[in-house]
């Protein structure tokens, strides 16, 4: 193929082979045995450990870090499992920058982290590629429980419940299971296949009926679930997305980020997948900074994030923010789209800077345009495809109701990552087999 | 997982990790949250005769010794026994015994030198219903200069002699605790077990100082420009003690005689190598006071596992390594390594080439590029390399196989021979 970065409009192959695999290999390559020894010789052993209050799955973070530092990172990983169970996926995904890291005491010492994402990782890989799956089904308990959506919330739910004995059937509507772990995160976190070997590692349990392909709403309803089964989970994150209303949204080279992403992360040869020249992100998350990350390694010339207010309301952290840049990202805050410029296809993003005021945010009046011919909407998920009949508060289910119970991004309270979807399931789990049999 | 419960000269728990006598097991407080995390057993701060309790120092009563990242290696103290009432500690005894009855507690004792005060003691503490009694023959400090500890634990005569009185007046299990300081622990274990002791506990802690305050020249920890040696203890003194423990474990006059094994224990591993050289159990009181009671899981998880993965019970790992105990002039003198150096490994620091070439045999040679090689015909495989290399396992030491020519030497490796058989030792015998 003779593509390069600079050929115009939206064409595959604009690298040489080596760069995709060079550009999408692992981001932050896992620990060896040397390297974890001495990133876990770096933790205090802390009492009531300000990392585990900062962990939403509440690991224990000293005891499994102790657990490597002394030769054992398969206890350590049965230390991590049992509050995580997806603690492999957490460990690649977690912005652990703004959560356990950034409780850590040694960065108040020294502005360095022990490395708890990375260690996590190197224990939960030793014990899994030793074929270490330390939990047992419960005794049968007779009880059914239905769990909708197969991502990290169902999952972890179902092999809560699976724990505790009870037999669950997952329904998911994507061929695969996994949720975002397989459709959503950036592909250089979770290489080599890792959603799904995590899914078939954790489904090892026994006592879960897999049925992908079925999607709640069109081919089974609420009512139907919660008569046949004794409890119903639902964890079906935002399948929804967030328009631009902005004039010429519809032309062509115009989608969101997430199915771009879904799309890449289905892509088994990269080279084949089409990216812009002049590619402009709109949003200021994490969505928008992996969809632009992922678009300068596809080949993309120039890429550009642009968020309408400032550069510390961004939701991705600074570090994301970093990674984006060292790229070669451009991000541009405090602009907001106004139109969408092109004959059929879009050739250019119209802009107009903003101000906050205490009425919000407002135009400045002044314009500028950017280049572009694909632009991608990261500017937020909502919850679609929710049944009849469940409160809804904030564009997420306010809670649980009767024997539905919610967790994951479509429930609300907690932020939307994957661990905290994590810790959601598997305390509704609890709940779950609490009400079923009264323990 | 592994069982780990056992039974220590009759008495039972649920794991073999113990909390030694000291701070952690002064009160109720402390040795109900111990239980609460997991420890098996506990052997209480040593009590004190009735009457009116020690008093300790009030300015700071420990010293330490840091390793890199200030990571505490040694700690001394200079603590005397338990200051508390008598009777407080034998109603909070009995209280947490009545509590806990899955878990082993054992009174550590220590009273003046004569039968009566031991009669005494033992009849107070007899409807506490604990599960035995440690005499503490061990601290270096403050009790010794009474009579008592350390004082009695040098003299082989009066540990038999006590060991007697409290076997004579107590039905309780006794476990004798050795101090360190002497030369040959040999000879307080057998006058413990002439005396009749159902086990013996050790180390105690070793006389020490561990810093010099050089702007007041005073030994720390300094008490109003003063100081004075204190007893040592933690990962430093963990080889001391493991020593002392496989010297009890394979004398002939000791042998079989149980042993709980106490200094430096801060993982599973420092346990496992106690019990490997013949300790029943293992206690322990600075990782403790380190890091807190939580210390004990990852104890109980790496032994655990590491049970499991030699398919091995807690028993049998009771004195496995002690057959492997020798003198040198038993070992193998045709045995023959050379260092090697694992160049993907290798972060080229140098250490290992400072280390040969400035203090031993010059047997390695470094090139221009900081590549850094064995030479064969100089390596005499003294270990000094591996022990200073920054990274595990990157230099390795690998037996030549029989028959081959060590370079060093131009001779063959042989068969097994020893020192006793050498030719150059003047009272060799002739091989048979
Ligand atoms: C692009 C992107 C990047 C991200 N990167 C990170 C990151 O680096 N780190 C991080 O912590 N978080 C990240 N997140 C957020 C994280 O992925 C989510 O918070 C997490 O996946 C939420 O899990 P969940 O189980 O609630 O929902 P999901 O992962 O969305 O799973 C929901 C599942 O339900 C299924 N489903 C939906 N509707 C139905 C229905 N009607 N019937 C049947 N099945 C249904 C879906 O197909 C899906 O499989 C990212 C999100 C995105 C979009
Ligand atoms: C502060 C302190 C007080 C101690 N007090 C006693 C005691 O009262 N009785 C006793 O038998 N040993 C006492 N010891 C010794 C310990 O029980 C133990 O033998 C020693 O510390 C070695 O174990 P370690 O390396 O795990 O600390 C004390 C140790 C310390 C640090
Ligand atoms: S799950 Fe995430 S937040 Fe929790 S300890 Fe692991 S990396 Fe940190
Ligand atoms: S805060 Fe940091 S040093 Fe302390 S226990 Fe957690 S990881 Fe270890
Ligand atoms: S000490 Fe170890 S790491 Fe350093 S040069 Fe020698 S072999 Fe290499």
């Amino acid at each position: 193929m003779s593509n390069s970065p600079l050929t115009p409009g939206i064409v595959p192959g604009r690298l040489q082979a080596e760069a995709y695999a060079r550009n999408f290999a692992d981001h932050e390559p896992p620990l060896d045995r040397h390297e974890a020894r001495v990133a876990a010789d770096r933790c205090y052993f802390c009492h009531d450990a300000p990392c585990i209050a900062a962990c939403p799955t509440s690991i224990d973070i000293p005891l499994f870090i102790r657990q490597i530092a002394t030769g054992t990172p398969e206890a350590a990983a049965t230390t991590i499992w049992s509050q995580n169970i997806l603690g492999g996926i957490c460990a690649r995904v977690c912005p652990t920058e703004t959560l356990c890291e950034e409780a850590c005491v040694r960065e108040a010492a020294e502005g360095k982290p022990v490395e708890i994402g990375r260690l996590q990782r190197y224990a939960t890989d030793v014990a899994m590629a030793r074929g270490l799956h330390p939990f047992t089904r419960g005794a049968p308990t007779g009880k059914r429980v239905a769990v909708v959506g197969a991502g990290p919330a169902g999952l972890a739910c179902a092999h809560r419940l699976a724990m505790h004995g009870h037999d669950v059937v997952v329904f998911e509507r994507r061929p695969k299971a996994g949720g975002l772990n397989e459709y959503g995160i950036a592909s250089y976190k979770a290489t080599g296949g890792f959603a799904q070997k995590e899914v078939d590692w954790l489904l090892s349990i026994g006592g879960i009926e897999l049925r992908c392909g079925v999607e709640l709403g069109r081919d089974v309803t609420l009512s139907q679930l919660e008569a046949e089964y004794d409890a119903v989970f639902l964890g079906i994150g935002l399948a929804g997305v967030n328009a631009l209303r902005a004039p010429g949204e519809d032309k062509a080279g115009v989608r969101d980020a997430v199915d771009f992403i879904a799309e890449l992360r289905q892509t088994a040869d990269l080279a084949t997948l089409p990216i812009g020249r002049d590619v402009v992100v709109i949003g200021g998350g994490m969505t928008a900074v992996d969809a632009a990350v992922q678009s300068k390694l596809l080949g993309a010339e120039n890429v550009t994030i642009v968020y309408r207010r400032g550069q510390e309301k961004m939701s991705a952290s600074a570090y994301e923010q970093d990674h984006a840049t060292s790229v070669g990202v451009r991000i541009i805050c405090n602009a907001m789209p106004v139109a969408i410029h092109g004959n059929g296809a879009v050739r250019e993003v119209e802009l107009a800077y903003t101000v906050e005021t205490p009425e919000g945010l407002k135009p400045t009046g002044e314009t500028f345009r950017l280049k572009a011919d694909q632009v991608f909407k990261a500017i937020g998920q909502t919850l679609a495809g929710a049944p009849e009949g469940l409160a809804v508060a904030g564009g997420k289910f306010a809670g649980p109701a009767g024997r539905v119970w919610v967790g994951g991004d479509c429930a609300a309270g907690g932020e939307d990552l994957t661990v905290t979807a994590v810790a959601e399931g598997r305390d509704a789990a609890e709940a779950i087999h609490q009400r079923l049999t009264g323990a | 997982m592994a069982n780990l419960s056992s039974d220590f000269i009759g008495i039972k728990s649920p794991n073999p990790f113990w909390l030694a006598s000291a701070p952690p097991t002064d009160k109720q407080y402390n040795v109900e949250r111990a239980f609460e995390a997991g420890w098996g057993g506990v052997v209480w701060k040593t009590l004190g005769a009735e009457g009116p309790p020690v008093v300790n120092v009030n300015g700071p009563r420990y010293g330490a010794v840091w390793g890199a990242d200030r990571r505490l290696l040694g700690l001394n103290n200079i603590e005397l026994i338990t200051d508390r009432p008598l009777e407080v500690n034998l109603r909070e005894i009995k209280a947490v015994k009545r509590k806990w009855r899955d878990r082993a507690l054992v009174i550590s004792l220590m009273v003046p030198c004569d039968e009566d005060s031991w009669k005494d003691i033992l009849h107070r503490i007899e409807d506490t219903e604990a599960d035995g009694v440690e005499l503490n023959f061990g601290c270096p400090h403050g009790m010794a200069e009474r009579g008592m500890g350390s004082a009695v634990g040098q003299v082989p005569e009066y540990i038999e002699m006590v060991t007697r009185w409290v076997k004579q007046h107590s039905r309780m299990p006794c476990i004798v605790k050795l101090t360190p300081n002497i030369t040959d622990i040999r000879k307080p274990a057998e006058a413990a077990r002439r005396g009749g002791a159902d086990a013996v506990s050790l180390i105690n802690t070793i006389n020490s100082i561990t810093s010099v305050n050089l702007d007041d020249f005073s030994p720390e920890p300094m008490i109003d420009g003063k100081g004075t040696h204190g007893g040592y203890c933690g990962p430093a003194v963990k080889p001391i003690a493991l020593n002392m423990v496989a010297e009890i474990a394979r004398s002939p006059e000791t042998r079989g005689l149980p042993i709980s094994g106490i200094g430096g224990v801060t993982t599973w591993r420092d346990a496992a190598e106690f019990l490997a050289l013949g300790a029943g159990n293992v206690q322990v009181c600075t990782a403790a006071m380190t890091y807190g009671f939580k210390i004990v899981q990852e104890m109980i998880s790496g032994l655990s596992q590491y049970l499991d993965d030699k398919q091995i019970g807690l028993s049998d790992l009771v004195g496995r390594a002690v057959p492997n105990v020798t003198d040198w002039q038993y070992l193998n003198l045709n045995y023959v390594t050379k260092a090697r150096i694992d160049q993907d490994a290798c972060i080229k620091c140098g250490r290992c080439y400072a280390a040969c070439e400035d203090t031993s045999h010059q047997a390695i040679a470094m090139s221009a590029d900081r590549t850094f090689t064995v030479k064969d015909e100089e390596c005499v495989a003294c270990n000094l390399c591996v022990n200073v290399c920054p990274v595990e396992n990157c230099i390795t030491m690998v037996p030549l196989p029989k028959g081959a020519v060590d370079p060093r030497t131009g001779r063959k490796v042989g068969d097994y021979a020893n020192w006793t058989t050498h030719p150059n030792n003047p009272s060799a015998q002739a091989a048979e």
